[in-house]
């Protein structure tokens, strides 16, 4: 178990910033989800961290000790990457062996080991299979028992999931969660993939253009998003947003209902929507269209749960509200959340 | 019908294959025959050139092993293609790396360029070469082969390994590093093994190269103990315009036999070596 600290990490590819003035703490055993859109600077930070890129500047501390300059075999981690980087030429067996031998452990020590994390993993009858003969699902826990052998005190996992079918996704996602919690060891986990970030994170750290725009549990990140970024990024489909003066009011898709269903007690707003789209997805309706009169016509969602069940047509026009404690105002110049709208 | 047209289709595919395998072994045919044949029934123009006409012979085998110094050349061969080999190998193996894995934008250009100077035939540069191999004091010795052969075989397998290099994900070799090995571990113990036919291709490309080079070993090597293959079977068997057929046919099959065997026993990972430098 180890805490990690980037400290005003910074990184240049020739002119390219890729990362910029990061700064993260995270807490002993914690699972943290770097989120953000592809080239947003979230693997090369996870690289960073692992030693297999260097900052251009700031420092990245492991456990106390700075190892910004330390090549990644002393930093006692761990890492799982998108393509799970198997050795092909090598068994199962050897694979997972591989950290151990590495450090010159006795063979009856990784033979105790390789079984152990092999077990663990549920992969204990294909140790004498090379990689090319297993599955997708497979590889992954291969790559995970390799991962965890050597009892690391830190874990990178660089989208380990995205290579895995839908169905499978879902299950590895949940075996993820419940194995990092039983060996609580310290998390980073890079994915693009929100559904993944909110449901594995303790926190999710939300990344784009190689700063980070918030730091928060999923439900912050979700209800009180830090700017119009995160608010857009995060949730699907985003939270809509409407100009009001020199502001930005947003409000999620689900807060968005047929006005008698929303409690206008503590001044609900209330819009006409003209519905010009409909989507039927089963356990929820997605509803487009255009507010008008007190804003300029702005096109917004609205998501529908299975027990809304009001009959909507495209082309029409209803009363649609939205409670007042779900609206989140932001600032038009810079984007940032402000409380000025509440007042 | 379909039957026929299945028969068909197999006699059209055995037929091409037996052209190229014709086209193949007629020189393995050619070279054994005449090694084997009285003078007399090889230069006789009544006799059939593609049978024994006369009951074999041992005489130009004889000739060839004990009154030339066929098997000093062949030692030479071997020990020049050795050290040409470990030379290749010790400096176009780390080259290819570096530029496959560390030069981004202009290793593949350095690498062209690199290759570009293998095409410059040994036919320019014997002569300035020479003269290199005579200020290090090194005529009439195999060393100057040893030194000289490189510089047509780093380019050439450097260009060919650095394909090899850059088919290895570069995610295996950081992982490498994250459990537990230096760049070099890293090297040594998951790059190399995974280039295993590129290198093997290399070995058998730079020892061929080097075994059928014939302008250098010309030019820097007069004295008969010290020639290799290449040139010992030519200059010591043609003797003015007397082609001693017999034996220098046998020289040529004894020379080939081994690189034969070697192509044969390689030859799926040395075409694979060929495609994957070319295609990537």
């Amino acid at each position: 178990m180890a805490r990690i600290e980037i400290r005003d990490v910074s990184k240049l590819f020739g002119e390219v910033r890729a990362v910029e003035g990061v700064n993260l703490l995270s807490t002993e055993g914690e699972f943290l989800v770097l989120l953000g859109p592809s080239g947003c600077g979230k693997t090369t930070l996870l690289r960073m961290i692992a030693g297999i890129e260097e900052p251009t500047s700031g420092d990245i501390v492991i456990d106390g000790q700075v190892v910004t300059h330390l090549p990644p075999r002393v930093r006692n981690i761990a890492m799982v990457f998108q393509s799970y980087a198997l050795y092909p030429h090598m068994t199962v067996y050897k694979n997972i062996a591989f950290p151990l031998r590495a450090r010159g452990m006795g063979r009856a020590t990784i033979k105790d080991k390789v079984e152990w994390a092999a077990g663990m993993f549920g992969i204990g009858h294909l140790l004498d299979r090379k990689p090319r003969a297993l599955s997708g699902g497979e590889r992954q826990r291969v790559a995970l028992a390799r991962a965890m052998v050597r009892e690391p005190s830190v874990f990178l996992l660089d989208e380990p999931l995205s290579n895995l079918d839908a169905i499978l996704r879902a299950s590895a996602r949940e075996e993820l969660r419940q194995f990092q919690k039983r060996v609580a060891v310290t998390t980073v986990y890079v994915t693009h993939d929100q559904v993944e970030a909110m449901g594995l994170g303790d926190r999710i750290v939300v990344m784009s253009k190689g700063s980070i725009r918030q730091v928060g549990t999923p439900a912050e990140i979700y209800q009180w998003p830090a700017d119009t970024f995160v608010a857009t990024f995060v949730g699907s489909p985003p939270m809509n947003l409407m100009e009001q003066g020199d502001l930005l009011v947003g409000f999620r898709p689900e807060t968005f209902l047929p006005a008698e269903f929303v409690e206008v007690r503590d001044g609900g707003v209330t819009y006409p929507f003209e519905v010009t789209y409909l989507e039927y997805l089963g356990a929820e309706r997605l509803v487009y269209g255009n507010v008008g009169e007190k804003f300029q016509a702005r096109h917004v969602v609205s998501r529908l749960p299975g027990s809304v069940d009001v009959s909507i047509e495209a082309g029409s026009t209803y009363s649609f509200a939205v409670s007042r404690r779900d609206l989140r105002y932001f600032d038009r110049a810079s984007g940032l959340r402000t409380d000025k709208g509440l007042a | 019908m379909a039957n026929a047209r299945k028969i068909f289709r197999r006699g059209g595919l055995y037929g091409l294959l037996s052209v190229f395998v014709l086209f193949g072994a007629f020189p393995f045919y050619w070279m054994v025959i005449a090694t084997f044949k009285r003078d007399h029934d090889l230069f006789s123009p009544a006799n059939n050139p593609f049978l024994f006409n006369e009951p074999p012979t041992l005489d130009h085998l004889r000739l060839l092993l004990f009154d030339t110094h066929f098997l000093t050349y062949l030692t030479n061969t071997f020990l020049v293609g050795l050290a040409v080999v470990i030379i290749t190998l010790a400096i176009a193996v780390p080259a290819a790396y570096s530029l496959a894995r560390w030069a981004r934008g202009w290793g593949e250009t350095l690498g062209i360029g690199i290759f570009l100077t293998y095409l410059v035939p040994p036919t320019i540069l014997f002569i300035p070469l020479s003269r290199f191999a005579s200020a290090l004091g090194l005529q009439e010795s195999l060393w100057s082969l040893i030194l000289i052969y490189p510089t047509f075989t780093i380019p050439f397998c450097t260009w060919l390994l650095m394909g090899f290099f850059k088919t290895i994900p570069r995610d295996i070799e950081e992982q490498a590093m994250i459990d537990g090995l230096s760049r070099l571990g890293a090297m040594t113990r998951v790059v190399l093994p995974l280039a295993i036919s590129g290198i093997l291709t290399i070995v058998v490309f730079a020892f061929t190269l080097s075994m059928h080079e014939f302008i250098y070993a010309l030019t820097f090597i007069s004295v008969s103990a010290k020639k290799t293959v290449s040139i010992g079977v030519p200059t010591e068997l043609v003797r003015g315009d007397v082609f001693q057929w017999g034996p220098l046919m046998a020289g040529a099959l004894l020379a080939s036999i081994p690189v034969a065997v070697v192509y044969t026993f390689f030859l799926d990972r040395f075409i694979a070596g060929f495609t994957m430098g070319a295609v990537k």
